[in-house]
């Protein structure tokens, strides 16, 4: 029994992950939010099963009905969030709350079965994170001179940063850390929302080439001092979303290509100039020749991803923590061996759709202020996505970035969750600006109306059914 | 910015801003690279990964199921994992030291098939009923998958046993299929023993040098035996005249400061090309290696397997020759007569032997049949004849054919006359560099019957000395063995 029972979990959440994942891409097809809703309904009822296979796993190898309340604490959290966000906030984009659900819920079950002390210590900060995020939309909506705060977030992100290549722990050959009363941050995850803002308000004010000059002086700078404290994965999130955010702000290809030669560049000057460097690059060329130096990490994670096959080992039926660091940079590969490709590709495909989400949300903000913001945090979040899989496949050098939502690490995940309510808020803004445009077509209509006795005029008929249409 | 107005089809308006467009396209492009990239990485590498003895994943697999069993090709049992009742479980290999190399050990490393196949034995891939059966049953561990290997008991033993004492190496395959029927290498060892008996073996003295499979890994002068690549080049180059070729051996040839001997110093006489090979004769074949188109005759080494990789799942070493369009006379010359630079395995010389029987195409040799698991699911199953290529015409392999037959009736190999089937081959005494100069292998290449071939037999005697007395007598015992009845299947 117990062996029909593991089989049709390990290959029911597999699939379970790719029918989810297939709604994810769906709700693309249709422009409302009120349309998308069977989806998301459906969505919600997937990822309770999910989370209740995975944990039945972990039931079946352990025998431990702990998992059982774990399992209540978890799905009460996530459904709250979700009915929470409907309630307050009846304009937020569910697909982006479904999906941050979602990871955060694949995070706790493999969290639970690496380490249970930091799955419990995870979860607190989660559901702290979630409580702080749910204020952020109405406070985003609220404060609209946000983009007016452009020298604070430079001032705040730089001192921040220099403070930490100061005063900074060394840890893993990069100062990324430093204690405020036994609390351990990773600034340079909170930086990179203020970074963003700044990018954002600079780049939406610019009127020409000095402001541009001046704002990548100013991103130059935050860059280079992440290349000093050796953080060298945020130094290169920053660059790359400094560059496509300036592309998308003025729309010139010529912005693409100058980001592309500088960053081509620049990789080819920290190759020359950091030992630490040339050997990830080294261990990311042939990992096998370095695998008891440089190249164990990705041998390893190469091992864990190549043994589970299509549906994985099972939740305890993999060696995870043979890879260094795995709750942390390599939190993908421990998924790939214990719940398999299939589930892990099914993942990574739900973070693409969170990152399309954002940019079709971005495209259809007016404000120019706001459709950067919105741009940038897809940008960071997916560029982080893919620094860390694509490290720990062996598809790019490791970076040693975490993976967003997924991973263990108090600074990552509340990080990410504040800038998902920061997105919800954009969201906000967007309904507004879409009210405000019907509302002004009505009127328009109505005064055509009266003044052409009631003669009909198609068009603008045809545009307000149109804005009726978006969200 | 601009904005974009996109018409569609409904007549309804969106906008499109192209440069949000192309960073979502930019993503999706290096996502779906990346997702390809991890899957065919993954599955391409599996069984490499999973042997990799830095992967501690093996031990996860050896815990959950039982190490599979290795069968030879009639079912009987060459290595099999035993179970007392406390559960402690012991590799047995029921012919010790007879299938030594070829199936090797399953600790301390591993080596052989052991090796080879280790993925599939420490799998169990038996259908879900069954384990929950066993589960219920009480069973501590699934059953692994079972190998079955295309090795013939009797011939092993017969090649084991004509070895007997000696340093060397006995390779036979089916000259149709490349199935490997036997595969010995001496000294040996009794994988029983392996972990007691491990520390003696790695410091057992350069010339044993007992873990090493001597078939694949040992790189020897060809001597002699290399003459069938030569002949078959000036046939290549001569296709018509070679018939025509005469040559006066005095026992020796010079050229410049390059003097070759015959063997023992003989004197052959007036000889024409058969002669010449019959009689193994090295003058004649340093003056047929100098008329030799040093470009083409690079290129016919290359195509018949020097210098490449062979093909095959097992530890194999590359042959080698230093030939190339700018080689100076003495180094042609050496290699004419399999001497100089030139090192080939074992295996290689079988591979160009059973080329030449099997009318020209060599076929890539293998030892695994089939991988089953325990309940009879067939996993994997090797398909016979995989070609390598054709290396030479069928008029070329027919015309060597008969001048290997010329070399059993009468020539250097003739106590292979005495037989109820007619053999072709060619004999070898390779001079190697020892401190008295005179010492030589022993070899014998070759295939049986002529007419109608069914194995190739090769045979390196280390140290023994001329190859129609010591390598020919055991490839006799095994073409008896497999033709005059004896060997079931033969």
């Amino acid at each position: 029994m117990r062996v029909y029972l593991s089989e049709i979990a390990r290959v029911g959440e597999a699939l379970l992950m790719v029918l989810y994942a297939s709604f994810s891409f769906l709700v693309f097809l249709y422009r409302t939010e009120k349309k998308r809703k069977p989806f998301y309904i459906a969505q919600m009822v997937l990822m309770i099963l999910i989370q209740g296979l995975l944990f039945m796993q972990m039931l079946l190898k352990t025998d431990d009905l702990r998992y059982l309340f774990f399992f209540a604490f978890q799905v009460v959290v996530i459904l709250s969030t979700i009915v929470m966000y409907r309630l307050i906030y009846p304009d937020a984009n569910l697909l982006i709350v479904n999906n941050m659900c979602l990871l955060l819920m694949i995070s706790m079950a493999i969290l639970t079965r690496l380490s249970g002390t930091k799955a419990v210590k995870q979860f607190i900060i989660v559901v702290a994170s979630l409580i702080v995020a749910l204020v952020l939309p109405a406070v985003v909506h609220r404060f609209r001179f946000l983009s007016e705060l452009w020298w604070l977030y430079a001032l705040a992100g730089i001192v921040a940063l220099l403070v930490v290549l100061v005063l900074g722990r060394v840890v893993n050959g990069s100062n990324i850390n430093y204690s405020v009363g036994g609390v351990t941050f990773q600034p340079s995850e909170f930086i990179k929302i203020f970074f963003v803002f700044y990018v954002a308000a600079a780049l939406s004010r610019a009127k020409g080439l000095p402001q541009i000059f001046l704002a990548s002086v100013i991103a130059g700078a935050h860059v280079l001092i992440l290349v000093f404290s050796r953080d060298l994965g945020a130094g290169l999130i920053f660059f790359v979303a400094f560059f496509l955010m300036l592309y998308i702000a003025r729309d010139r290809f010529l912005w693409l290509f100058a980001g592309l030669g500088s960053g081509a560049f620049f990789c080819v000057v920290a190759y020359r100039l950091f030992a630490h460097v040339r050997n990830r690059v080294a261990a990311f060329l042939d990992p096998w020749s370095a695998i008891e130096g440089a190249g164990w990490q990705v041998a390893q994670s190469l091992f864990g991803i190549s043994v589970g096959g299509p549906f994985g080992l099972g939740l305890y039926g993999g060696t995870p923590a043979a890879i260094p660091f795995v709750e942390q940079d390599f939190i993908f590969s421990a998924v790939a061996e214990e719940l398999g490709i299939v589930f892990s590709v099914a993942l990574l495909l739900i973070c693409l759709s969170t990152f399309f989400m954002m940019l079709r949300i971005s495209e259809r903000i007016r404000d120019p202020f706001y459709r950067l913001l919105c741009a940038g945090f897809g940008i960071v979040y997916i560029f982080q996505v893919f620094l860390t899989v694509g490290g720990g496949v062996k598809f790019i050098p490791l970076t040693g970035v975490t993976l967003p939502l997924v991973s263990y690490g108090g600074s990552s995940v509340l990080a990410t969750i504040l800038t998902f309510g920061i997105l919800q808020g954009i969201v906000l803004i967007r309904a507004d600006e879409h009210r405000a445009a019907v509302e002004r077509l009505t009127k328009e209509k109505q005064g055509r109306e009266q003044a052409g006795k009631g003669r009909r005029s198609g068009r603008s008929h045809r545009i307000s059914e149109d804005e009726d249409e978006e969200a | 910015m601009r904005k974009r107005d996109e018409q569609t089809k409904g007549g309804r308006q969106r906008r499109v801003f192209t440069p949000i467009r192309v960073t979502q396209g930019i993503f999706a492009v290096l996502f779906a690279a990346m997702i390809v990239y991890l899957c065919l990485y993954a599955y391409n590498n599996r069984q490499t990964m999973m042997s990799n003895s830095y992967n501690s994943r093996q031990k996860i697999l050896l815990e959950q199921n039982a190490r599979g069993s290795i069968f030879a090709r009639d079912g009987e049992v060459l290595a099999e994992t035993v179970t007392d009742e406390n559960g402690q479980e012991t590799r047995n290999y029921p012919y010790a030291n007879t299938f030594a190399h070829v199936v090797g050990y399953a600790s301390k490393g591993k080596s052989g098939i052991e090796a080879q196949e280790n993925y599939w034995l420490i799998r169990s891939d038996i259908a879900l009923s069954e384990k929950a059966r066993l589960a219920d049953a009480g069973a501590k561990k699934n059953p692994g998958n079972s190998v079955t290997t295309t090795l013939c008991v009797p011939l092993q033993e017969v090649a084991c046993k004509a070895l007997a004492a000696y340093r060397g190496a006995i390779i036979v395959t089916d000259v149709k299929t490349g199935e490997i029927l036997a595969m010995v290498s001496k000294p040996d060892y009794d994988p029983n023993e392996i972990d007691r008996i491990w520390d003696s073996l790695l410091n057992s003295s350069k010339e044993d040098a007992r873990l090493l499979n001597r078939v694949s890994q040992g790189l020897y002068p060809p001597g002699s035996t290399f003459k069938i690549v030569t002949a078959l080049e000036y046939i290549r180059e001569n296709p018509t005249d070679f018939r025509n070729y005469h040559f006066n051996c005095s026992g020796s040839y010079r050229r410049g400061e390059e003097v070759i001997h015959c063997f023992h110093g003989e004197s052959h006489g007036s000889l024409d090309f058969y002669k010449a090979f019959q009689k193994s004769c090295n003058s004649a074949f340093a003056d047929i290696g100098m008329t030799l188109d040093r470009e083409r005759f690079a290129a016919t080494l290359k195509e018949l397997g020097l210098g490449k990789e062979v093909p095959v799942d097992f530890v194999c070493n590359a042959s080698r020759s230093d030939i190339t369009a700018s080689s100076p006379d003495d180094a042609v010359m050496q290699t004419a007569i399999g001497q100089g630079a030139t090192a080939v395995t074992p295996l290689e010389l079988n591979m160009i032997t059973q080329a030449v029987a099997n009318g020209g195409v060599m076929l890539t040799p293998y030892l695994i049949k089939s991988v089953d698991s325990a309940d009879g699911k067939n996993l994997y199953k090797e398909a016979p004849a995989k070609e390598i290529a054709r290396v030479m015409s069928e008029d070329e392999a027919a015309i060597l054919t008969e001048m290997m037959t010329l070399v059993v009736n009468g020539g250097t190999a003739k106590r292979l006359q005495e037989a109820g089937y007619q053999a072709a081959g060619k004999t070898g005494s390779a001079e190697y560099d020892s401190q008295q100069k005179t010492e030589s292998h022993a070899w014998f290449t070759g295939f049986a019957p002529a007419e109608d071939p069914q194995i190739a037999v090769t045979v390196i005697v280390e140290q023994a000395g001329g190859g129609g007395e010591y390598a020919v007598p055991m490839a006799k015992r095994i073409f008896d063995a497999w033709l005059d009845g004896g060997v079931p299947g033969s």
